[in-house]
Order: structure tokens, then C-alpha cells, then sequence
């Protein structure tokens, strides 16, 4: 890669400005085309039928009556799928939960699906498919998932991660350790110890746009898929291995995308729709409803988590300990993994260990959720820090900034920090008037921190300058929240241009390399590093261009402030030329001018955050109301400090429904009570306060402009902070999420005995 | 099934539609006349997504059954702009960075236009009760209430 990512400190024109989004207008009039906006012509409806079991065997599946129905132009099973996966586990896992083989292992896993004329029809031909089930043992719980008398739902789940292979299958399908030092020995030294079980439930990512699709196969080998994702050229590379298809054959197209935060990173009706077209020899347009969502998408796991924390009197901690035991959904995951990496992620610690479990249970496959595993894994360290902040006497803020690691720290899951923004956010928060503003009977404060990894990744990225001297950007990471605005104005910053004069688009998988998905962050601060290489090769074709049309040689032409400048007094004579005048001539001097990136964006900064929140609960009916609520957080750089705002701000909305509202039901059945955004009740407008931020800035040293990603780190802490401030108003230690009424007045209750 | 027709007046002009008689106004306006600016969230009103305006009242179109608009009046997102002019609202969530992902924006539009015209000066907890049916899991509502309360005053000037 012939391109420096080192920060370099520069002043900024355009980066930190809060202009209007380029994909703004066409929201705000209806005219954005998402995932179910799309049609194509002759185009079918697909529907799948899904098991109504948690857990049986699939004996035989007719489906002769429904495919006799008039309007009906195919129907699928695991047959239209065979394994293409070549040994690969994970792939094998994803095409048994897109289409089950011979078990249904959920409540809602797809068994079949058919693509007719129109919906009615399609809803038809499920009910004609007959479906003979061996209902069996379920388990949904993750301690009783654990325990060696519950049903095993894979036979050939042996854990791994252990010394020796053990004898039987189990639900347990790794076990990982992270840590350093000695924890005996450090609990050997601690004058105050805390010792604390939580528990929190299972919640879906709630994006308000459901799966959605429209495939068309033809019978030459190529094909089209429209489709909201978070990565197109991820389900590009999953529908052409599922399918057999050659990968530069499938083009993928991402759709605007309603909603991801995880949820849209993994195929699930996308290789369905893909064979029910082959099948039919027609588009399918494939819409998953709500139930749909969430009996059949990725929800993150539900959780049992032990912590033990010990410190000597002067607050120090001397020693920190934690077991993590994480549902996956039927197949295996890493789930419990990320939250034994990221538990203790804030502290500097000599002794750490941290144990994570990764349990089958039957539930739908577990998706990442912003900031995957380290919400609960927060919930549980940052309850125990403030339990033992308590005891010893010390204020929680005090207590944390003490062991708040540092740049040079060793981190529990391993590497050693470089500056990062876990102390500075702990000083903003103590300083905050937040801190200070008093509260009233029956109100809680609670302050919590975070932390998040952010992730870099493969970016490719296209600039190409137009001959009236606009600037056309292509990127390859799907847009979540704003990052076309940010993304131009980098390349505006970088060129020296005007932001009004850069339209970014995101690009199909055929017209742009490989990207990853959008996910660990990495939207604006990938794209962006591969921005700014691009607008570097560019500008040294401008400049080359610009040598041409004076006749002196190149390396006596600069680029500064959007224009070319002969260096030297030599050249006193020649005025600057604007990209405008060099584009202008491009046809004349060579051609086209562009410039291209593709590159790893390494060196994604690690992100911290403390929030505070003041709670009001009501003794008598456990309900709770959030007062206040603050986020402060390290963005490194905030490339557009308003959607910066609004990704604080929106992480701590999804992490108020966590703490107070939002859990997965499930009946003694295995069967889902609650697939509904009325009985799962996400914050709407009237539950919560304004949410207020402060934009913390310590540049990441591997980025250019600083830019660290702000995407997910929002959601750590609010399980936490609201859980602390739930104890500091009811009096009790709440140690279940979420802090229903129902659980708050029973601890009350028991608190009172 | 025999379609139902139905003569209705969209965002101002007459239109006519068969529709069959299970078939949502949702669905209508999404699969039948192009006007994909309603979206499905849940189809089961719980969300908003889907929200227009129905004679002056505010509902959720996924509710509403195609046959049901017949003589009546139905305002959507698409009817909100004036040719380039945007309506105050639009241009508020616009310069306030109210949308993120924007899946829901539709709806909101619609419900703050509602509220607006029967209450044209509403308290932040008039604007988060009176948007309380419509669901955004990008935004935490902050910036929607701020869009609101700015557009309310730019209304009220106007």
C-alpha cells in the first residue's frame, strides 16, 4: 500500500462541518428505494414456511398439493439447496438455518418456501404443505442449556477450547480464557470483595425495515440480487457459494438500508429467493414480515454472567474475574468470546481472567448487535465496580478513573493500548453539571463505561473527477447512518474542493473491489482512510495533468487548497490552476482523471465511552422513568459531529429499551409470545429524554485525520449506567436485565423481606 | 376474487384503483400506484411507518383496507413537497440530521404534520406523546423532537 496512514494533525476546511446529507432530499420525499421499494417485471412473491417446533425431527415434507395450486411457480426445500460448503462448518451452519435439513431447531426455522403469482396465492401453498414433524426436547435457557441432563441439539457439538476432547456432545460448543497475572494471588490481596451473578435477556436489533429482497437467476448462470444488507459483497460471496454460482456472475446491489446494527450481516431469506427465482425461472421478491424478524432473524444473546472484583482499601483493584456463559442459537458462535474479551476492556489490571461459554440453545442463530457481547458483559462488570466503589466508600467515577487503563496499559483481552480515551471521558463525566444537578426522592444516578474494539477491514474505494470538475465517489461500505455526508467530506477536505461538489454512492458488488461489511465501526473510518488514498491518487494525476498544460516538469507542481501551484520563482508568472480548469482539459492531457484505492484499513482505534443517567422508579409500581441521560465519547475525530451525535445518541436509546423493556419471551412451548413490536416494546418518543453528548477527540494515530469509529461503543455502557441508577433509587442491588416492573418490585420485595 | 374499484383523491389528485377486498390501503399505494414512501414496519399498526393522513385524521395505512378510501382523501410523503419545495418539516429533518437511516422518516413527516396542524405550538412532551406511534431505532427521537419544535416555529412565522 503506497499510502501513509499516519495522523498528521492537519488543520481541517471541511472535515467537522454539518452539512446536509447528499441522500437527504430523497429520504425526506419518499423517493429512497429500500429493501421492499424495488420490483422487477414478471416479478413473483416468495414466502417461507417456517417450523411452528423448537426442537423436532423432519421426518417428510410433502409439498405435491402446493405445487398443484393455480399461481404457484415453485416450491423449495433443503433438496433445492444441496451442501456446497465443502467442509466449511460455518457455511454449513448458515445454509441449515436458511433452509432446515433434518431438524427444525427454533421456533420459526424456514423448512420451505414457495414463490407464486401473488401473495395470496403464496399463502395458499404454505398452508398445502405438509410437514411431518418428530416433536423433541427444546431448551432455551442458558444455564439449563448447560446442564448435562438437557436435550443436546447437535450430536457432533463436542466443546472444544477444553484440555482433553470430552467424551459426550454438548450444548457447550467452546470454551475460551482470556486474561493475565495471577487472580488467586490478587484476591489474596484485596481488603473488599464483590461477588455478583447477573443475568440478562435475549433482545433483537429492532430496525424497523424487515429482510427484503428481490432475486432474479437466469438460466445462463447470472444473476441479480437487490437486497438491504450491511454487506453486499459478503452476501455476494454466501448466495454464490450456497447457490454454485460464480461469484463475478451474482450481482449484488445494496438497497438504502432500514436499519441494521448487526442484524442485516448475515443471509438468511437471500439464498431462498435466489432458488426459488432459479426454480420458477422468474424474479422473486422476498419480504420478511415482523414475525418473521423476530422468530426467524439474528437476535443477540441472552446471558448468565458471574463477576468477581477485589480491591485494597486505598481503591485499587487487585484482582478481577469473570465467567460468561452466552446463547448462540443452535450453531456455534463467538459470542460469549467477544464478551470475556471486552469485560474488563476499561481497567488496568494485574490480574484478569475471564472464562466464555458458547451455548446451543433453541433459539434463532445469534446475530451481532452493535457492539456485539459487550453490553452484558458491561452490565455485569460495571453493576460489581459500582457495588464495590460502595463498599469501600470511594465515588464510582473516582474508583474508575483509579484503575481507568491508560495508553501503555496491558488490555485483559491482550494487546497494549495506545492513547486511548477511557481517563479522559471519566474526567468529562466528573466535571459534567450532569454530576451535580440534585435529585429527588424515589431518583437514581448511575454512571457506567464502555468499550469497543472498532474494526478496519478490506475497503475499495473509486473517485472520479468529472470534466466540469465534480466529484464522483463510489464506496463499497454500505451507508447506515449518514456516511455518504462524511465520506464527501473527506474527499472535499482531501481535494480541497467544495463539499456541494462530491456525490458519494455506494456500488453494486460489479462495478467496485471487494469490501467488507459494514460492521465493528468501520463505515466512515475505513472508507475514509481509502478516501483519502484515492483523493491522493488523484490529486498526483492533477498535478501531472497540471505539469502538462505548463510544460514544466511534475515535481515542481503542488496541490494545495484545490488548486495546482507551480513551485519556484521560476514560474512567477503561471496562475494556480483550480481541479475545475484541469478537469476542464482532461481529454486533452490524457483522459479521464481518477483515482483508486484498495486497501486493509488497519489500525481501527479502540473506543470508550461513560454515560450518566438519572432514573426515577416508583416504589409501588416498579415502573421507571429516565430523567436524564448524557454520553460522552472518544470519536477520535468527528468527521460530521451531528451524525457523530446521533450514533451516541441512538446507541443509548438501544440500550435504554435493553435495560428497562425489551426481552425475548419464550412459552414453555420454545415458542416465541412476543414476535411483535407491541408486546416487544421498543422506546418510542414519549419514554425518553433528550439524550445529551459531548464529542470527545483523541486522535487515532493510524488514521489520517484521527478517525476512530463511533458506531457501536454507545450501547456498552447504558445497561449498566441505567442498572446503577436503578439500585440507587429502589435501594436494591438489580442484578436481572431488563429492570421490568415485575423484576424491580420483586426486588424491592425482597430486599424488604 | 372480483376487485373492488374505488375512486379516492391522493396528495390532491383523483386516482382510481381496483383492489382486492382483503387488500390493504398499504398495500394499494406501495404495490398498485407506485407510492412506495409508506413503508411496512410491521403491518401490524404498531410502528407507523405506514402512516398518512385519512380525511384530516392520522392512521396507519396498513390498518386501513384499499376499498376503504373510496370518496375519501389520502395525504403521503410524496404529497408533502411543492414541486423543489420541500415543506418546513422536510428541510428541518434535513438540516437537523433527524433521520439516519430514514425508514421511518416517512412516517414521522406525516405524524408532525398532523400534530402541527392541530396543535401548532406544541411542548416537547406534546411532541413526544403526539409521536409516540411511530417507532425510529436510529435516532433516540432527540434530533425528531428538535426538527419538530424548529419547524413549529418556522410554521408559525410563516
Amino acid at each position: 500500500m503506497n499510502f501513509d496512514p499516519r495522523f498528521s494533525g492537519r488543520k481541517f476546511a471541511s472535515v467537522g462541518t454539518r452539512p446536509i446529507r447528499p441522500d437527504g432530499v430523497d429520504k425526506v420525499t419518499g423517493r429512497a428505494r429500500y429493501g421492499a421499494d424495488f420490483n422487477m417485471a414478471g416479478q413473483l412473491v416468495g414466502r417461507v414456511l417456517r417450523s411452528p417446533h423448537a426442537h423436532a425431527i423432519i421426518r417428510k415434507i410433502d409439498t405435491s398439493k402446493a405445487e398443484k395450486l393455480n399461481g404457484v411457480k415453485a416450491v423449495i426445500t433443503a433438496a433445492d439447496l444441496p451442501d456446497l460448503t465443502d467442509g466449511d462448518a460455518g457455511m454449513y451452519d448458515i445454509l441449515d438455518n436458511c433452509m432446515a435439513r433434518t431438524k427444525a431447531l427454533y421456533d420459526g426455522h424456514a423448512v420451505a418456501a414457495v414463490a407464486a403469482v401473488d401473495a395470496r396465492t403464496a399463502r395458499q401453498a404454505l398452508k398445502l404443505i405438509e410437514v411431518d414433524y418428530e416433536v423433541l426436547p427444546h431448551v432455551t435457557d442458558v444455564d439449563e442449556a448447560m446442564k448435562h441432563t438437557a436435550p443436546v441439539l447437535n450430536d457432533a457439538v463436542f466443546t472444544e477450547g477444553l484440555e482433553q476432547k470430552p467424551v459426550k456432545p454438548s450444548n457447550v460448543a467452546k470454551r475460551t480464557q482470556y486474561g493475565h497475572g495471577d487472580v488467586h494471588q490478587g484476591f489474596a490481596q484485596a481488603d473488599f470483595l464483590v461477588e455478583r451473578s447477573f443475568k440478562t435477556e435475549q433482545t433483537h436489533q429492532g430496525y424497523i425495515e424487515p429482510h427484503a429482497c428481490v432475486a432474479s437467476v437466469s438460466s445462463d448462470g447470472t444473476a441479480d440480487l437487490w437486497v438491504c444488507t450491511q454487506g453486499h459483497f459478503v452476501y455476494r460471496q454466501h448466495c454464490a457459494q450456497l447457490l454454485g454460482l460464480e461469484a463475478s456472475k451474482l450481482r449484488v446491489t445494496s438497497s438504502e438500508i432500514g436499519g441494521g446494527f448487526g442484524g442485516k450481516t448475515h443471509v438468511w431469506a437471500e439464498p431462498v429467493a435466489l432458488a426459488l427465482s432459479r426454480k420458477a425461472g422468474r424474479p422473486v421478491k422476498l419480504v420478511m414480515t415482523r414475525d418473521e424478524v423476530f422468530r426467524a432473524s439474528g437476535p443477540t444473546s441472552a446471558t448468565s454472567i458471574d463477576v468477581k472484583i477485589g480491591a485494597r482499601k486505598d481503591g485499587t483493584i487487585t484482582a478481577a474475574e469473570a465467567t460468561l456463559r452466552y446463547t448462540s442459537g443452535p450453531y456455534a458462535g463467538m459470542w460469549a468470546e467477544l464478551g470475556a474479551m471486552t469485560a474488563f476492556a476499561c481497567y488496568k489490571l494485574d490480574n484478569v481472567k475471564t472464562v466464555g461459554f458458547e451455548v446451543l440453545v433453541n433459539r434463532p442463530k445469534t446475530a451481532a448487535y452493535r457492539a456485539p457481547s459487550a453490553p452484558m458483559a458491561a452490565f455485569a462488570v460495571e453493576s460489581a465496580v459500582d457495588e464495590l466503589a460502595k463498599e469501600i466508600g470511594i465515588d464510582p467515577v473516582d474508583f474508575r478513573i483509579r484503575n481507568a487503563a491508560q495508553e501503555g496499559t496491558r488490555a485483559s483481552y491482550g494487546p497494549v493500548y495506545g492513547p486511548i480515551g477511557i481517563g479522559p471521558t471519566l474526567e468529562a463525566a466528573k466535571h459534567h453539571p450532569h454530576m451535580k444537578a440534585p435529585l429527588q426522592v424515589n431518583q437514581g444516578r448511575g454512571m457506567a463505561c464502555g468499550f469497543w474494539f472498532n474494526f478496519g477491514g478490506q475497503t475499495c474505494t473509486d473517485l472520479n473527477i468529472g470534466m466540469d470538475g465534480t466529484v464522483s465517489l463510489a464506496v463499497g461500505t454500505v451507508d447506515v447512518g449518514g456516511s455518504r455526508a462524511s465520506l464527501s467530506l473527506v474527499a472535499a477536505e482531501e481535494l480541497g474542493i467544495d463539499y456541494s461538489h462530491v456525490k458519494a454512492i455506494v456500488a453494486d458488488t460489479s462495478s467496485l473491489g471487494y469490501n467488507d461489511m459494514t460492521d465493528g465501526s468501520r463505515g466512515t473510518f475505513s472508507s475514509s482512510m481509502a478516501t483519502i488514498s484515492a483523493a491522493r491518487n488523484a490529486i498526483k494525476i492533477l498535478r501531472d495533468r497540471a505539469a502538462q498544460m505548463w510544460d514544466i516538469p511534475v515535481d515542481d507542481v503542488v496541490w494545495e487548497n484545490g488548486q495546482a501551484l507551480a513551485r519556484g520563482e521560476k514560474y512567477g508568472n503561471l496562475s494556480p490552476l483550480s481541479l475545475k480548469e484541469i478537469a476542464a482539459q482532461s481529454g486533452k492531457t490524457g483522459g479521464p482523471i481518477a483515482g483508486h484505492s484498495e486497501l486493509v484499513a488497519d489500525g481501527a482505534g479502540v473506543s470508550f465511552a461513560t454515560h450518566i443517567c438519572d432514573i426515577e422508579v416508583d416504589p409501588e409500581t416498579g415502573a421507571t422513568r429516565v430523567l436524564r441521560y448524557t454520553v460522552i465519547q472518544d470519536a477520535g475525530k468527528a468527521v460530521h459531529p451531528t451524525y457523530v451525535e446521533g450514533q451516541y445518541q441512538g446507541g443509548a436509546a438501544q440500550g435504554i429499551g435493553w435495560a428497562l423493556n425489551e426481552e425475548y419471551i419464550y412459552g414453555k412451548d420454545g415458542r416465541l409470545q412476543n414476535a411483535g413490536f407491541l408486546d416487544y416494546r421498543i422506546p418510542v418518543c414519549s419514554d425518553l429524554p433528550m439524550i445529551d453528548t459531548q464529542i470527545l477527540e483523541i486522535p487515532n494515530p493510524n488514521h489520517p485525520y484521527g478517525v476512530r469509529g463511533v458506531g457501536e461503543t454507545s450501547i456498552v455502557p447504558p445497561l449498566a449506567a441505567i442498572a446503577n441508577a436503578v439500585s440507587n433509587a429502589a435501594g436494591v442491588r438489580m442484578t436481572h436485565i431488563p429492570m421490568s416492573p415485575p423484576r424491580i418490585l420483586a426486588a424491592i420485595d425482597a430486599e424488604r423481606g | 376474487m372480483a376487485g373492488v374499484a374505488v375512486s379516492t383523491t391522493i396528495n390532491g389528485d383523483s386516482v382510481e384503483y381496483l383492489c382486492q377486498p382483503d387488500e390493504t390501503l398499504l398495500d394499494v399505494l406501495r404495490d398498485r400506484l407506485g407510492l412506495t414512501g409508506a413503508k411496512e414496519g410491521c403491518g401490524t399498526g404498531d410502528c407507523g411507518a405506514c402512516s398518512i393522513i385519512l380525511d384530516d385524521r392520522l392512521v396507519c395505512s396498513c390498518l386501513v383496507l384499499g376499498a376503504e378510501a373510496e370518496g375519501r382523501r389520502v395525504e403521503t410523503v410524496e404529497g408533502m413537497a411543492h414541486g423543489e419545495k420541500l415543506h418546513p418539516l422536510q428541510q428541518k429533518f434535513l438540516e437537523h440530521a433527524a433521520l439516519q437511516c430514514g425508514i421511518c422518516t416517512p412516517g414521522f413527516l406525516i405524524a408532525a404534520k398532523d400534530l402541527l396542524a392541530k396543535n401548532p405550538d406544541p411542548t416537547e412532551e406534546e411532541i413526544r406523546f403526539g409521536l409516540a406511534g411511530n417507532l425510529c431505532r436510529c435516532t433516540g427521537y432527540d434530533k425528531i423532537v428538535r426538527a419538530v419544535q424548529d419547524a413549529a416555529n418556522v410554521m408559525k412565522g410563516a
